[in-house]
């Protein structure tokens, strides 16, 4: 009952490289005569700083969320380093709107591992984790599946494809937790603790997994890298928006005819995204307001939408952010003040309750949206709302605390009107409380 | 307690991790799978078989809301009620299911068979909505495909 890619191909020329349309491509045999491996191939014929001036050099950014560069990050790693260092791929894929990692795993999972052993032989790492959520058990035992048909072909192991370069990659399952997205929380969870951030600095590449040098990347990211390796960091960076090049995973949900994952360069505009790839809103509605990236992007409001482009730097002009490209259309006729308690409600469930700020601060924006919700609200309490977003932004460990406050912000500042009508139609007279 | 299978898997993991913390999760789960549920007991049976204080082990289980430390309905149907799904009607869907079963979400029916709660995002928004049962998604949802799900569980 899972997805299939969608077949869009009338409405680009773009053929896609990451979820290409190739029947039973996550067979290793399908894989390998669809020229699968052969970027690793060639990866192990370059040096390892090659292979990383290549990754830098095509200006790939992170698909996690933050659209850090790529290949900068790989060069934090040290060189010399007498620890043993670390990779972690993040498929714990929790953002609500978020749901591309699960297609590259079911439809493309070699293309993953290939990605993962190209990124240790550039970083000379020997162990690498994919972290899984625990949903995604389903998911959990193909990505297996793959990774020991791999192991079988020698290409994950000891001496892969009779070179000197060893590596082993397990999966790590998670077990329900949000947080375990956040990439020190991640390695907390590897080393089997609570899924609690960590105070940076010191970074990952420092002092990561167990005190050791540590890389952490994103499934979708890791994925791209024998596409660059491939074809070359000149034509991937030629892909799409300039300064946030290549293929992007774009998922569609919420009121839109045909929703799912589309393949495509970055830089498409929003509307077409909404109009044309994701079959337009059903009944001909209007939109009356767009998460671009999640639901813990800066929310769009529907009349604000027009030259706007789904890659980091348009996005990032208009107020919110690319994200993880998880859009989420509301139609003319949605309660947003029901969907903003709703997104308050799972972040308050999902602070790991470190710091006070988010702990705290997350159940008192629960609550108040639910006074708004309720039509029990007053006008102070959309100062007080606001009071409390702006105490827990940029005042925690983690960005939780952020992407908690950021949707609430923006959701007064763009949709004054929604708060202030729920307090006119409010049965509590003022000073009740 | 955990059975010879398993015990060989966790042999076979301990040559992946550098410290037998990092093993904590994984055999949680392994106990999990085998027993539905993680006991008291089974914590401190985990505890002795990686060498980590029972205290560490309770902290991981009550932290992780996929780790159960007390026994829970044969089947536990989980409706997700997050942005993407709202949207689509799933609380409708949760209303349905919660008059065919008879208890409202987070509840266990009396024969415990059945027990009912709302979910964060699972990662099936361009499916939704949608509901789980252990590991299996069932996605697209209708009032019938609900109806069916559940009379074939009966």
């Amino acid at each position: 009952m899972s997805l299939q890619p969608a077949n869009t191909e009338k409405l680009t020329t773009w053929k896609r490289v990451i979820l290409p349309d190739v029947l039973d491509l996550h067979k290793i045999d399908v894989y390998r005569a669809n020229d699968g491996y052969i970027a690793l191939k060639k990866a192990l014929e370059m040096k390892p700083d090659e292979v990383i001036d290549e990754v830098k050099k095509s200006d790939l950014r992170g698909r996690g969320g933050a659209c850090f560069p790529t290949g900068l990050k790989w060069s934090f790693m040290p060189k010399n380093s007498d620890k043993p260092k670390y990779l972690c791929v993040n498929g714990d894929e929790s953002e609500p709107g978020t749901f591309k990692d699960r297609q590259i795993i079911e439809f493309n999972p070699h293309l993953l591992i290939e990605g993962t052993l190209i990124a240790c032989y550039a970083m000379e790492i020997t162990t690498a984790y994919i972290y899984m959520r625990g949903e995604y058990g389903k998911w959990i035992k193909m990505l297996q599946k793959a990774i020991d048909d791999a192991y079988t072909n020698g290409l994950i192991g000891e001496k892969i494809l009779g070179t000197n370069f060893s590596t082993h990659i397990t999966i790590h399952r998670g077990a329900g937790a949000y947080i375990c997205g956040e990439e020190s929380a991640l390695m907390n969870s590897i080393e089997g603790g609570r899924g609690y951030p960590r105070v940076r600095p010191p970074f990952p590449a420092q002092f990561g997994l167990w005190g050791c040098p540590t890389t952490i990347n994103n499934v979708e990211t890791i994925s791209n890298i024998p596409i660059i390796i491939d074809n070359g960091w000149k034509w991937y960076s030629q892909i799409g928006a300039v300064k946030h090049p290549g293929p992007l995973l774009v998922g569609v949900s919420g009121h839109v005819n045909n929703p799912g994952i589309f393949e495509m360069p970055t830089g498409e505009p929003l509307l077409e995204v909404i109009h044309k790839w994701a079959g337009g809103i059903p009944g001909n509605k209007g939109i009356k307001a767009v998460f671009p990236g999640g639901s813990s992007t800066m929310i769009l409001r529907g009349d604000q939408l027009e030259g706007i482009r789904m890659d980091a730097e348009s996005l990032k002009a208009a107020d919110s952010s690319v994200g993880t490209a998880g859009i989420i259309v509301m139609d003319s006729d949605t309660d947003l003040i029901q969907v903003i308690a709703r997104i308050a409600e799972f972040y308050y469930r999902e602070s790991c309750g470190q710091c006070t700020q988010c702990r705290e601060g997350t159940i008192w924006m629960y609550k108040i949206l639910k006074r708004f919700e309720h039509f029990e609200a007053n006008l102070e309490d959309i100062n007080l709302l606001m009071d409390i977003a702006n105490n827990i932004e940029g005042n925690t460990i983690c960005a939780l605390g952020d992407a908690a406050a950021l949707p609430v912000q923006s959701m007064i500042k763009r949709f004054p009107e929604e708060f202030e009508k729920r307090v006119r139609q409010s049965r509590v007279p003022l000073g009740v409380y | 307690m955990l059975s010879e299978e398993n015990k060989n898997k966790v042999e076979e993991l301990r040559k992946r991790y550098p410290t037998s913390q990092a093993l904590v999760l994984p055999v949680l789960w392994m106990i999990q799978e085998q027993e539905g549920y993680i006991s008291e007991e089974s914590m401190k049976y985990a505890g002795i078989l990686l060498d980590i204080p029972f205290s560490h082990i309770l902290g991981v289980v009550t932290f992780y809301s996929m780790l159960q430390n007390e026994a829970v309905g044969k089947h536990h149907i989980e409706v997700c009620t997050n942005v993407s799904c709202i949207l689509r009607g799933s609380g409708k869907i949760l209303e349905h299911i919660e008059k065919r079963l008879g208890i409202t979400a987070g509840e266990i029916s009396k024969d415990k068979k059945w027990i009912l709660s709302e979910a964060e995002c699972m990662g099936s928004c361009g499916t939704a909505p949608m509901l789980a049962i252990g590991d299996e998604y069932y996605e697209s949802l209708t009032m019938e495909k609900v109806d069916k799900l559940i009379d074939s569980l009966q």
